[in-house]
């Protein structure tokens, strides 16, 4: 078992390689099954490496599979949702050998997930320190009544809420507040990796930079490795070390934040960063995406993308291309790199 | 020079609170909307920028009469909508519409597209002549961005995008010809590339028909492209107003700074230091004595606890509420 270490401290520039990752997947796709009617591709072939204390953006637009992603990583796919394929390891244990029994001691201990929309899933008729109280119950059956409230009271002020609060419900809470307590549930097992699933949404920007502020100190003071899904681009390029862009179930971009943002490459990404307002440009039109992206059950034969692709060529209607490997960790599944690309193995070196 | 379209001066919105009986008048009030000054031209989009709870939507509902100022005027195209009831409301409020948040809430899920967008039409009995109406219909449907309007008429919501819907919720506006549209945060609820579309369209709105426009947001990120003026609101007051490159360039209220650093800017290379304030806003019953933003300020003084600023006027046409902004 991890045991909680305060005082180690992460730097944040420390490049997440240097260590040998804490979660690693690897090729995942997921599909979802309802026959008669024809397979949804939901995920396909996504790999990535998630370094201790590192922040991986998942970013796409609505139905793009982010969610369904996360979810598989937590093995809490609906059950129309299968894993057909690819592996998760999480400090060298593969998640997806493990029966439903060992994966649920795991789930919530090392890998933990803040929802969508978490923080009206709390129950509005319970103390918030008691649902605190029973998440660590659930995995120390040992741990004494005494040990439980000092433990709840070290959370709550860890997400900074003050411990007096521990008796109060809900509805007593702010929408910020709620969000914290549901951080602090997600934390209350000292998982290595929390999967955060649009955790600001709802919340106003002043609130959303509190909850931003708290994430970035969890994983600078304990280590915590945390991949947060979005459709903002501008939550991604304020924390994350690391993005992943999707697009019709299948890895766009995925790069280090910098180079993402400032040397796209693939034309979803360019297209999407476009659509932001210009700093310096603030009042110049905007560059919205024409058509949508495309429905699961009925993709394209070529590039996911290609309908859309302002750049897209004869080529990209009838060939989907591989996930090219870049310079500088950058990998882009686009014909248009294919020339600079460093090998064409079309999946990461998890060597 | 006109006359500005909508002139609101010293607009109080209050609600009481607690125990009240027709004996006892009640003893606290929310004060929603506190003394509030602004003009609209013609042609104009004034985004309206502040947290929840702030009073923009009770802002926004008192202009279309749906809430009772409780002293103030709201001058809107020359008539003084606070002195109107019945049917002359009625009237006025058909030159000022709304547009919601929400598009997968805000249509109705059982009516066809061309039903949703002549709704108003046939409320305000308008139109009265099949053929009118839908020619009606169709006109504001292409206004939207929906063409050809054919396509759209027969469908039900559910078969539109969300991009779609809310370019419907703004036909369902267009279609009585206001003067002015009240959009409360009306891309929150959308993908990124789709606020691009949105936010264009109502820029597009505002130049080639002249119509005015009150974008209600938390975001300042969304506003910059449509605005032409930006007004902050915290709790309940205007605390700065100016030209939008004004306000983003030079913001001189420490809410406006704040909001400003703590807006994502999509680049990492742009990340800036951020002024995260503690907690939220306070509680809008009980009104901190100074200045009400002080209890919250990185840079109060002695000063802004006892004193309440007003807003003032720094250059042309920027003003804001700080004694040492």
């Amino acid at each position: 078992m991890r045991t909680k270490d305060v005082t180690a401290h992460v730097d944040e520039k420390m490049p997440p390689t240097a260590a040998k990752p804490v979660l690693s997947v690897c090729s995942l796709s997921v599909d979802y099954v309802a026959p008669p009617k024809p397979a949804a591709h939901a995920v396909q072939d996504v790999s990535f490496d998630l370094g201790r204390g590192e922040v991986l953006g998942l970013v796409g637009e609505s139905g793009c599979g982010k969610s369904t992603l996360a979810l598989a990583l937590m093995r809490l796919l609906p059950p129309a949702g299968r894993i057909v394929n690819g592996s998760v390891r999480l400090q060298d244990i593969e998640l997806l050998d493990l029966d439903e029994a060992r994966m649920a001691s795991l789930r919530w201990s090392q890998i933990a997930m803040v929802f969508q929309g978490a923080m009206n899933a709390l129950n509005p008729v319970r103390a918030v320190g008691d649902q605190i109280a029973e998440a660590i119950r659930q995995h120390d059956r040992t741990i004494g009544k005494a040990a439980t409230v000092r433990r709840v009271d070290e959370l709550l002020e860890l997400v900074g809420i003050a411990a007096n609060r521990r008796t109060q419900y809900p509805f007593q809470y702010s929408g910020g507040m709620r969000q914290r307590a549901m951080i602090a549930m997600a934390l209350a097992c000292n998982p290595a990796v929390i999967v955060a699933d649009e955790p600001t949404t709802a919340l106003d920007v002043m609130i959303q930079a509190q909850i931003l502020d708290l994430l970035s100190r969890l994983r600078r003071e304990l280590g915590l490795a945390i991949i947060l899904v979005t459709h903002d681009l501008g939550i991604v390029a304020e924390i994350c070390d690391r993005v992943l862009v999707m697009y019709g179930g299948v890895t766009a971009e995925y790069a280090p934040v910098d180079l993402a943002f400032n040397a796209p490459r693939h034309p979803y990404t360019q297209a999407l960063l476009h659509a932001f307002p210009d700093p310096d440009h603030p009042q110049a039109k905007l560059n919205s995406i024409p058509g949508a992206p495309p429905r699961l059950d009925a993709l394209p034969p070529g590039c996911r993308f290609a309908p859309r692709c302002p750049q897209a060529m004869e080529r990209c209607q009838q060939a989907a291309p591989a996930l090219y490997a870049l310079p500088d960790d950058q990998f882009a599944s686009c014909f248009l790199v294919e020339d600079t690309a460093e090998d064409r193995r079309g999946s990461l070196d998890h060597g | 020079m006109a006359s500005p379209l909508v002139a609101v001066r010293n607009l109080r919105t209050l609600f009481p609170v607690g125990a009240h009986s027709v004996f006892r008048a009640p003893a606290t009030f929310v004060h929603a909307v506190d003394d509030v000054t602004f003009d609209i031209d013609e042609g104009e989009a004034l985004a309206l920028v502040g947290e929840s709870g702030c009073g923009k939507s009770t802002l926004a509902l008192t202009l279309l009469g749906l809430e009772r100022p409780t002293t103030g005027s709201i001058d809107f195209a020359g008539q003084e909508m606070t002195a109107l009831k019945g049917s002359e409301l009625k009237a006025a409020r058909r030159n000022m519409q709304m547009i919601f948040q929400d598009p997968y809430e805000s249509l109705n899920p059982l009516m066809r597209v061309g039903e949703i967008v002549a709704e108003p039409l046939i409320v305000h009995k308008l139109a009265n002549a099949r053929s009118d109406r839908e020619a009606r219909v169709r006109a504001a449907l292409e206004a939207a961005g929906l063409k050809p309007p054919e396509v759209y008429l027969e469908r039900y919501p559910y078969q539109l995008s969300g991009g779609q819907r809310q370019r419907v919720a703004i036909a369902a506006a267009l279609v009585l010809e206001p003067r002015l549209l009240l959009a409360d945060e009306p891309v929150s609820m959308l993908d990124v590339s789709i606020r691009a579309e949105i936010i264009n369209l109502l820029a597009e709105l505002k130049q080639t028909r002249k119509i005015s426009i009150l974008f209600i947001t938390h975001d300042l990120g969304t506003v910059t492209a449509v605005a032409d003026r930006i007004a902050v609101m915290y709790l309940g007051r205007i605390v700065e107003l100016g030209r939008t490159a004004d306000v983003l360039t030079q913001p001189r209220h420490p809410y406006t700074k704040a909001l400003l650093s703590v807006t994502p800017a999509p680049n990492p290379r742009l990340r800036k230091e951020r002024i995260i304030l503690k907690g939220e806003t306070p509680d809008p019953t009980r009104l901190p004595g100074g200045c009400r933003f002080a209890p919250r300020c990185p840079v109060a003084q002695p000063l802004c606890l006892a004193s309440d600023p007003p807003l003032t006027a720094l250059e042309t046409g920027h003003t804001a509420a700080c004694h040492f902004g």
